[in-house]
């Protein structure tokens, strides 16, 4: 599972912070940083986090597969 | 449904950011037909952002940050071929393997390449990096993690300063040389430059401002050791970063017809690009870094941004016009927005800055590191730069949409003086930059009545 986060909607609620602490880190005072790939046992995790996000900047989804069409 | 807008073939040249995301989007828009999506990298398409953040600080292998599907598209991926041309007469995409596609539509979505450093052998020297792709980051990060004993970034734009940023988080000492007289200077002007500059220092950057590298050094087994600046010093390092800006790739198209040309390619508001006689096509669409648009809020200059959100919002345009018979068709007028975290600030922008000639402190102070400036042209508000402010950001975008009267009226600041301290914006001449700005108008400089032709290289 990949995650993206939409910085560009980001307003530094950190509410991922505390939902997925192993996936997602504050750079400094509002800054973000993520696991880009996410881990099994963390899925749930972001997935709860997307959820709460205030203005839903977190995209969650598989990549494209080397034989995808 | 009219005419088979829905149905039919579309192949979508760039396997990036925009050619996913508008990819997607079609099928959302009831796109029914053949979606053929062509990249040069052999990559599925992934996040760049990352690459000079959490890649570079060792958080995150850098061949992870694959992008989301928000959903399957459903296409033919062909991935790890370029293209090579382009016939619009007999609408067919032409790849490096030979082959060629047939298309009804086509979408370009290119992107642009990082700038390399002009002499093809010092830029040869092992330790020499540049920072656009995958493969580029992880080649650096490795090299970072190897410990070097200092970095020499080359450009003080947001990626050179992510880099050192980066570099100096994990404890390497780093030398940045820029042309211009701070860092940012060309994207958000002289005030936020000074900031800026405060911000390397404090982090024990050496800062160097007003030079250009004139050489890179290597140690005659092809090792970089160290580069030449133009006021006579040089610098020791054994890795060096060339952070000049981005090249847009148009050369593909150079037999199209398109007007495309270093600062992308020329297109209508609703993504269809025109051709060399600026007579627009129907069914060539661009879309991302390679587009440059005309936008109604910054005197319908030419537009053209290297922002993520841009790429994603044009895609988005562009893929709904491509399946809409014309009175259907969508303008792209989105605000540019973009963000950079460095030396612990989160840096976010909205509007375009170098299109001013005043600024104002509204929120905040340089002194506590937070703040939101808003800039003005002529009277109006034409963007915001907010530094660990991102909350007010929506407020300031929507000013900048309405045409508000700058400066801003009491209620827009938090302090009682802020417009009566309005200062010259200091948006420099972009050929005195050592890396291009990551807006760019046609060239014309708002502040100074004066238009700079930039000799391409």
């Amino acid at each position: 599972m990949q995650t993206v986060v939409d910085l560009t909607r980001c307003q530094g609620y950190a509410q991922c912070v505390f939902l997925a602490p192993e996936v997602f880190e504050l750079h400094g005072e509002e800054g973000l940083l993520y696991a880009t790939a996410v881990p099994d046992d963390q899925v749930e995790h972001v997935r709860q986090a997307a959820a709460a996000c205030p203005v839903q900047a977190i995209i969650l989804g598989e990549g494209v597969s080397a034989g995808a069409r | 449904m009219p005419g088979d807008l829905t149905d039919g073939r579309i192949v979508i040249v760039g396997a990036s950011l925009a050619g996913l995301r508008a990819a997607e989007t079609l099928r959302e828009e009831g796109f029914t037909g053949s979606l053929t999506v062509v990249g040069d990298e052999p990559r599925a398409p992934y996040d760049r952002p990352p690459l000079s953040k959490q890649v570079l600080l060792g958080k995150t292998p850098a061949d992870t940050t694959a992008l989301p599907m928000r959903r399957d598209p459903e296409a033919d991926w062909r991935l790890g071929v370029a293209a090579t041309g382009m016939d619009p007469l007999e609408k067919r995409v032409m790849l490096a393997d030979g082959e060629s596609l047939p298309y009804d539509r086509l979408l370009i979505a290119t992107g642009t390449r990082s700038r390399p450093w002009p002499n093809p052998d010092e830029a040869s020297l092992d330790g020499v990096f540049t920072l656009r792709t995958s493969d580029e980051a992880g080649k650096l990060a490795e090299r970072l993690a190897a410990g070097p004993e200092r970095v020499l970034v080359i450009g003080a734009g947001f990626t050179g300063s992510e880099i050192a940023s980066a570099c100096r988080e994990r404890g390497i000492e780093v030398t940045v040389a820029e042309r211009g007289p701070a860092p940012l200077v060309g994207a958000l002007g002289g005030t936020l430059a000074k900031l800026a500059a405060a911000m390397h220092r404090n982090h024990g950057v050496d800062l160097r401002t007003g030079v250009t590298v004139t050489a890179l050094r290597g140690d005659g087994n092809g090792r970089f050791t160290g580069a030449d600046l133009s006021d006579g010093s040089r610098v020791e390092a054994d890795v060096c970063v060339v952070a000049l800006g981005a090249v847009r790739n148009v050369e593909w198209l150079a037999e199209s017809g398109l007007a495309a040309g270093p600062r992308g390619i020329a297109c209508d508001a609703g993504c269809r690009a025109f051709n060399m006689y600026g007579i627009v096509t129907d069914d060539v669409f661009v879309a991302g870094d390679v587009s440059r648009f005309p936008h109604p809020l910054f005197g319908y200059q030419m537009l053209s941004l290297e922002h993520w959100g841009n790429a994603v919002e044009q895609a988005e345009v562009a893929a709904h016009n491509m399946v809409s018979p014309g009175p259907l068709r969508r303008p792209h007028l989105a605000v540019p927005t973009f963000w950079s975290t460095q030396f612990g600030l989160n840096i976010k922008s909205v509007g375009v800055p170098t299109y001013s000639d005043h600024v104002v402190i509204a929120q905040g102070s340089l002194e506590a590191r937070r703040l939101a400036v808003v800039y003005g042209y002529q009277g109006r508000i034409t963007a915001a730069v907010t530094v660990d402010m991102a909350k007010s950001l929506d407020y300031y975008k929507h000013l900048i949409e309405t045409a508000a009267p700058f400066p801003p009226p009491p209620g827009a600041a938090d302090r009682a003086i802020a417009a009566d301290v309005t200062i010259p914006s200091d948006v420099p001449d972009p050929s005195g930059l050592s890396h291009g700005p990551t807006v760019a108008l046609t060239g014309h400089l708002p502040d100074r009545r004066l238009t700079v032709v930039q000799p391409t290289r």
